[in-house]
């Protein structure tokens, strides 16, 4: 494709055409300015297209403000409402012409049409000129209290285009109160709807410093209100009522009796054509039942089949949009779906962003029952012409296999991909049968035949050919000529321009030298010196490491580089359930289509309104902390800890690359994490339980989900320090330090549950338990809280972040600590203590 | 809520730019058009309808080779902000007729005006047609329809249909008939799109039917309407897997698995006898879409064989099979076959007398096209084409090739027998007697067979 022509909009005023273009366009405003001849409207009508259609294009008008202000005093609504387009536009860059505007702006807002009246009132609150805004104040009292209903509406968002232009104007003119009387009485739904999107706005964002306005904005989800608009909201416009439907998710009713009139009042809402709509009443439902399990499963079921048809139904943009909200679904109940999977197969015509997600869906409805289907189908896209789907499919097959029993016929059919002779295909294959032998170490014979018949040559992507080396290395002793065909590798150690692939060479030589010493040992030297001389860091540091460690001892090099492995049973999980639960509670929102939640992608003054993800702005301090902190200090030490899980998605991000998988097996990180093992190895020879110690300590580093549980001698009994103190400063830098030793879900107590209405009720008891909150927040059914705890006598701290959710009765817990062998011990401690709380 | 709305026109110019909350930098368009065209370097992927750039997120639908463009820093619903798009879309055509980058152009002020009504502040206030015919004063500017691709499903009807005046669906429901009287006509069109895909051996392996069934209204007074469907109809399959294909052919009922309806339509009687009531808004609008994956009757049968046929070639034989009456007759058929990466020449063989048909070898990406004007209920068609390679095939050269896929448009037939029994319109008097159009059309989604 051409580069974006550009010609058109690159057309600045100093340009000499668009320059003399607006100089005639003034001249001739001017001319017409004060004319009173017949057809003259027709003449400005045409100007005034030529001067918004400058506009549109970009180039800038504005030197014409006075002109068309002059031109504007006529009685035509089209020229009117060009003129008020024009002047909304410039007004912002030209405060002191803006000035002039106000004047016939004011007279039109007392104009005897109703039109006149709202459109003046429009242009006059979109002007965003500050120090205009006392001119507002009038007009906008007058309007909301217009007998006309447009008007009417106008006024309502006026007020809170005000509030965006001076916040204190707004609220001293009360007018917030005035749109809440307007809410609860107005006749007309377009107003009501236009208050509550006004206010929650408004509320919001004076919440954190009025506790009147937290009140209001509390109000809108009581029951009262949720009546009054539950039961009108067929009268609402289908967009209004989306805004209706979020509202009601945060309501939380009080039996369950009235969750099901609620669901049976929006069950039509269902068959809305608008998905919209639809989703939105999905949203109420699913969260309305999140604590009834059977009704919560009985919702998967009804809502299905709505939502299919949005998919098929729409175009292709909003089937996008429901199908990932399916897809999050799909995760959350892969059985509900799974017969339901040949909705999911990729129709010939479909963009890929739609495919790619469709493939993703299958992976996650495949079982026993359906497996053989859909891979077969899988197998079919694996020949698709559009060859990143097709690449895609492979992996997709890959999925399956690593999560599935039983996996006969499925690493067959990844076999005849190797043979299909397609680079691609070969490469992508060849990435899959390394992360099947990882997890099904059995099938290493099978697989090995016919890796053994793919030439090295023809696989030329990195990361293929750094599977199918790691794959030499490790099964050296099954493949005839695996030293050999290294060996030639190292040849052309200068012609391989991957670093990744280098390192794995690097490894395999030193594999296979263990396993078949006189055949490699030529290789490994050659190897060896290569490396020692390569250019890039790691490579070098490896080949160093490696020779350096063989001169010391080489039955230690082969316990640290060669040592035996244990099946990886689970992949690391590329999103925690935090992440994923969060994205749930945003249902509906562009979180499920990023498939991040909403704080990692917006700024904390977007985060609209009445949204979870503000709990964490609404930290309070915990009492333990109380004096020693100032609440700015807050602010920072959660700015920082919601930048360490960014951070931490990145590297998941990074290190997920290419690969599907986020487990890095031997790459650079794993020198480091040998070179550990070794050290303790070498001062440490005999401390068997040591360095096995160790080896757990590469494994949090690989992320290799293992239990992080040593084996050895149960750790002696914790005790905590009862008056234990930490700065919050010391807090956040240990807690950007430090690793996440352990993280679990923990069950509350009913009685714990019920005695949860304010965050302090928890940090009363936990103090009682040695366990120090530093801060704290949230409101029902959401907490957090930052706890720590001191172990006695030692400077050995303990950090943990708890999150709540009363509803579910869980408690999401991670925990760091500076000696990592006694989290287990403080876990325990922990779990013990939320366990008694409630109980008197 | 939405901060701005632009639509900008494929070359990337701005059609029309309205900024309601001042957030976003002024630039966005620009970025935006950048993002678009360059999303993967190799310019093989589409971009995402959604995507966020520095904070910033753009919704884009395309409409007729528009991008009609949304962007806001908040985390709003996606599903509302595109169905939006596509609204204010529909709105606009409602008024100009022809939705194009012509009529855009010498209507921008009109739209100007649509959009300043449609949302304030970034948060939608109407996007009824016939509400904002009272805050809207500009006359479009009607461009000549003929001359463009019109919007739309309805547009299909304009080709070798002759029972209609081709200018109706394309007129503006606010601009008035060159003769100054308007003319009383309401449009119900039922569209279904089919998605079929065929194993190697020729059984079905998936098939689908998505309908909707459109209205266009011209009536003045907003009479009541009654639609009438099949008496036989159900919606929703109790229990076990949507897909079974248990039942045969031809007999039974019609049997939704799904189906969504207008806000306007009532479904007081639709349980007793499947009746849907309705006072129709201006404008076009979907009064149901619906779905269904019970089996069905293909209209085509496709047939295709690759064979080595000596050294470095191969022949393919194609035929298709129309399986619907002889009195029906599908229009623009395309058959497109990809072929083997190494093929260098295609020569093709139609039968004797073949009229209409054109065949063509994509050297650019290696595929086979077949159009055939039209093909007439009960007939079938063959294509021979000789390929010729530039290198030795390995082994299975069935694997390399394919699939067949089909596009087709078939007037006065729908493959779900879903109909409409009767249109009753409330009558005004015993002289009025609207114009009608109830028609029928189906369309090729997916319709694929693998070799």
């Amino acid at each position: 494709m051409a580069p974006p022509a550009q010609s058109q909009r690159s057309q600045s005023p100093s340009q000499p055409s668009g320059k003399s273009e607006v100089s005639d366009l003034k001249l001739q405003l001017r001319q017409l300015a004060g004319s009173r001849a017949p057809g003259v409207d027709d003449s400005k009508r045409e100007l005034f297209k030529k001067v918004i259609s400058y506009m549109t294009i970009g180039i800038d008008v504005s030197s014409l403000f006075g002109e068309m202000v002059m031109c504007s005093a006529t009685s035509d609504i089209v020229l009117k409402k060009m003129c008020y387009l024009y002047v909304g536009n410039y007004a912002k860059v030209n405060p002191d012409l803006a000035l002039l505007t106000i004047n016939f702006l004011q007279r039109d807002c007392h104009d005897e049409d109703p039109m006149i009246r709202g459109l003046a009132l429009r242009s006059l609150c979109s002007l965003r000129v500050a120090n205009l805004v006392e001119y507002l104040v009038g007009p906008l009292g007058s309007g909301l209290k217009d007998s006309n209903s447009y008007v009417r509406t106008v006024a309502v968002v006026g007020v809170l285009k005000l509030y965006h232009i001076s916040a204190s104007t707004c609220v001293d003119a009360d007018f917030p109160s005035t749109l809440k009387h307007l809410m609860l009485n107005d006749p007309d739904t377009q107003i009501v709807a236009n208050c509550l999107s006004a206010l929650e706005e408004i509320w919001s964002a004076e919440a954190s410093t009025s506790e009147e306005a937290a009140r209001e904005r509390e109000a809108l989800i009581s029951k009262p209100f949720i009546y009054y608009l539950l039961n009108r909201i067929k009268e609402f416009s289908e967009w209004a009522q989306c805004l209706v439907l979020e509202l009601v998710t945060k309501y939380v009713p009080s039996d369950s009796s009235e969750i099901f009139d609620i669901m049976n009042l929006l069950e039509d809402r269902l068959q809305h054509a608008n998905g919209a709509v639809v989703l939105a009443t999905v949203k109420v439902f699913l969260q309305l039942t999140l604590s009834m399990t059977d009704v919560h499963q009985q919702v998967y079921e009804r809502i299905k089949a709505p939502l299919l048809t949005l998919v098929s139904s729409g175009s292709p943009e909003q089937s996008y949009a429901v199908l990932s909200h399916l897809h999050l679904l799909v995760l959350r109940a892969p059985y509900v779906f799974s017969s339901d999977y040949k909705h999911f197969y990729c129709q010939y015509n479909e963009p890929s962003y739609v495919k790619r997600l469709k493939l993703e869906m299958l992976t996650a409805v495949a079982n026993e029952s359906n497996t053989y289907e859909i891979v077969t189908e899988l197998c079919e896209y694996a020949a698709n012409v559009d060859i990143p789907i097709a690449r895609e499919s492979i992996r997709a097959v890959g999925k399956i296999a690593l999560q599935q029993y039983d996996v006969n016929a499925i690493v067959d059919r990844l076999l005849q991909f190797l043979e299909m002779e397609k680079d691609y295909v070969t490469a992508e294959a060849l990435v899959l049968v390394k992360d099947l032998l990882r997890k099904y170490p059995q099938w290493s014979h099978d697989c090995i035949a016919v890796v053994g018949n793919i030439s090295s040559k023809n696989v030329q992507e990195p990361k293929a050919k750094a599977a199918l080396i790691w794959m030499l290395g490790e099964y050296s002793q099954d493949m005839q000529d695996a030293p050999y065909i290294l060996e030639s590798l190292v040849e052309n150690w200068d012609e391989e321009h991957s670093a990744e692939v280098r390192l794995h060479l690097l490894t395999a030589v030193m594999k296979c030298f263990f396993k078949r010493p006189p055949e490699t040992q030529s290789a490994l030297g050659a190897a060896l010196a290569a490396g020692i001389g390569d250019f890039h860091q790691d490579v070098h540091d490896r080949a160093l490491f490696y020779y350096r460690i063989l001169r010391y001892n080489v039955s230690v090099a082969e316990q640290v580089v060669n040592p035996p492995k244990q099946a990886v049973s689970v992949f690391a999980d590329t999103q925690s359930s935090e992440i994923k639960d969060r994205i749930f509670d945003e249902f509906n929102s562009l979180s499920v289509l990023y498939q991040k939640p909403s704080y990692m992608f917006t700024d904390k003054e977007h985060r609209g309104p009445l949204e979870f993800a503000d709990e964490l702005g609404n930290l309070s301090i915990g009492e333990a902390a109380h004096n020693v902190i100032s609440s700015q200090r807050v602010e920072e030490n959660d700015k920082d800890l919601l930048l360490t899980t960014a951070e931490k998605e990145e590297t998941r991000g990074s290190s997920n690359n290419g690969s599907v998988y986020a487990v890095p097996y031997d790459s650079s990180t794993s020198v480091f994490a040998s070179q550990t093992q070794i050290e303790s190895a070498i001062s440490n020879p005999t401390t068997a339980g040591h360095s096995q110690h160790a080896s757990f300590g590469i494994d949090d580093l690989l992320g290799l989900g293992m239990p992080a549980v040593p084996d050895v001698a149960s750790p002696p009994q914790l005790k905590l320090n009862t008056k234990a103190a930490l700065d919050p400063n010391a807090f956040q830098q240990k807690w950007r330090q430090l690793p996440v030793a352990l993280s679990q879900e923990l069950s509350l107590s009913p009685q714990g549950v019920a005695s949860l209405t304010v965050p302090q009720a928890l940090l009363r008891h936990m103090q009682s338990h040695s366990i120090h909150c530093i801060a704290s927040g949230g409101q029902s059914p959401n907490f957090k809280f930052f706890f720590f705890a001191q172990k006695y006598e030692e400077p050995s701290n303990y950090l943990v972040e708890c999150i709540i959710n009363t509803t579910s009765a869980k408690a999401q817990v991670k925990i760091k600590a500076d000696d990592q062998s006694t989290s287990q011990a403080f876990s325990s401690l922990f779990e013990l203590a939320l366990s008694k709380f409630g109980t008197p | 809520m939405i901060s701005q709305f632009f639509v900008l026109s494929q070359r990337g110019d701005n059609i029309v730019f309205r900024d309601y909350r001042g957030e976003v930098p002024k630039g966005s368009a620009e970025i935006f058009f950048r993002k678009v065209k360059f999303w993967k370097q190799d310019g093989q992927e589409e971009a995402p309808p959604i995507f966020n750039v520095d904070g910033v997120n753009y919704f884009h639908v395309k409409v007729v080779g528009l991008f009609f463009v949304a962007t806001t820093r908040v985390n709003v619903s996606p599903s509302l902000v595109l169905e939006l798009l596509q609204r204010v879309a529909r709105v606009i055509k409602d008024y100009l007729g022809v939705l194009s980058e012509d009529s855009f152009r010498k209507n921008f002020v009109l739209v100007y005006e649509l959009l300043d009504e449609v949302i304030d502040f970034g948060y939608v206030q109407t996007t009824s047609t016939e509400v904002l015919k009272s805050y809207v004063f500009n006359e479009p500017i009607v461009v000549d329809a003929a001359r463009l691709q019109p919007l739309g499903p309805a547009a299909i009807f304009m080709q070798g249909n002759k029972r209609m005046p081709g200018t109706a669906i394309t007129k503006s429901v606010v601009a008035n008939e060159p003769g100054g009287r308007k003319r009383e006509e309401i449009f119900v069109d039922i569209i279904e799109k089919i998605s079929v895909t065929f194993s190697s051996s020729g059984y079905i392996l998936t098939s689908e039917i998505d309908g909707t069934i459109q209205m266009k209204s011209y009536l003045t007074g907003n009479p009541e309407i009654r639609l009438a469907l099949n008496e036989d109809l159900s919606i929703g399959r109790g229990g076990g897997s949507v897909y079974d294909y248990g039942s045969s052919y031809g007999a039974g009922a019609v049997i939704l698995d799904d189906c969504n309806f207008h806000e306007s339509v009532r479904l007081d009687s639709f349980d007793m006898d499947r009746t849907l009531a309705l006072v129709p808004p201006d404008g076009e609008f979907p009064v149901m879409n619906y779905r269904m994956t019970q089996e069905f009757k293909p209209p085509f049968h496709i047939n295709c064989l690759i064979e080595e046929a000596g050294h470095l070639k191969a022949e393919v034989v194609l035929k298709i099979r129309a399986e619907f009456p002889s009195n029906i007759t599908a229009n623009t058929v395309v058959v497109e076959m990809p072929l083997l990466k190494y093929t260098i020449r295609a020569s093709f063989e139609l039968e004797p007398g073949a009229v209409g048909q054109r065949t063509d070898f994509k050297e650019a990406n290696k595929k086979l096209e077949w159009d055939l004007k039209k093909i007439v209920g009960g007939f079938e068609h063959t294509l021979r084409a000789k390929l010729t390679f530039s290198q030795e095939s390995h082994g299975n050269i069935t694997k390399e090739a394919g699939p067949v896929s089909m596009t087709f448009t078939i007037p006065m037939y729908n493959a779900s027998r879903l109909q409409v029994k009767y249109l009753q319109i409330a009558k005004k008097s015993s002289s009025y007697n609207p114009y009608r159009w109830v028609r029928y059309v189906t369309q090729a989604n997916s319709y694929v067979a693998r070799i």
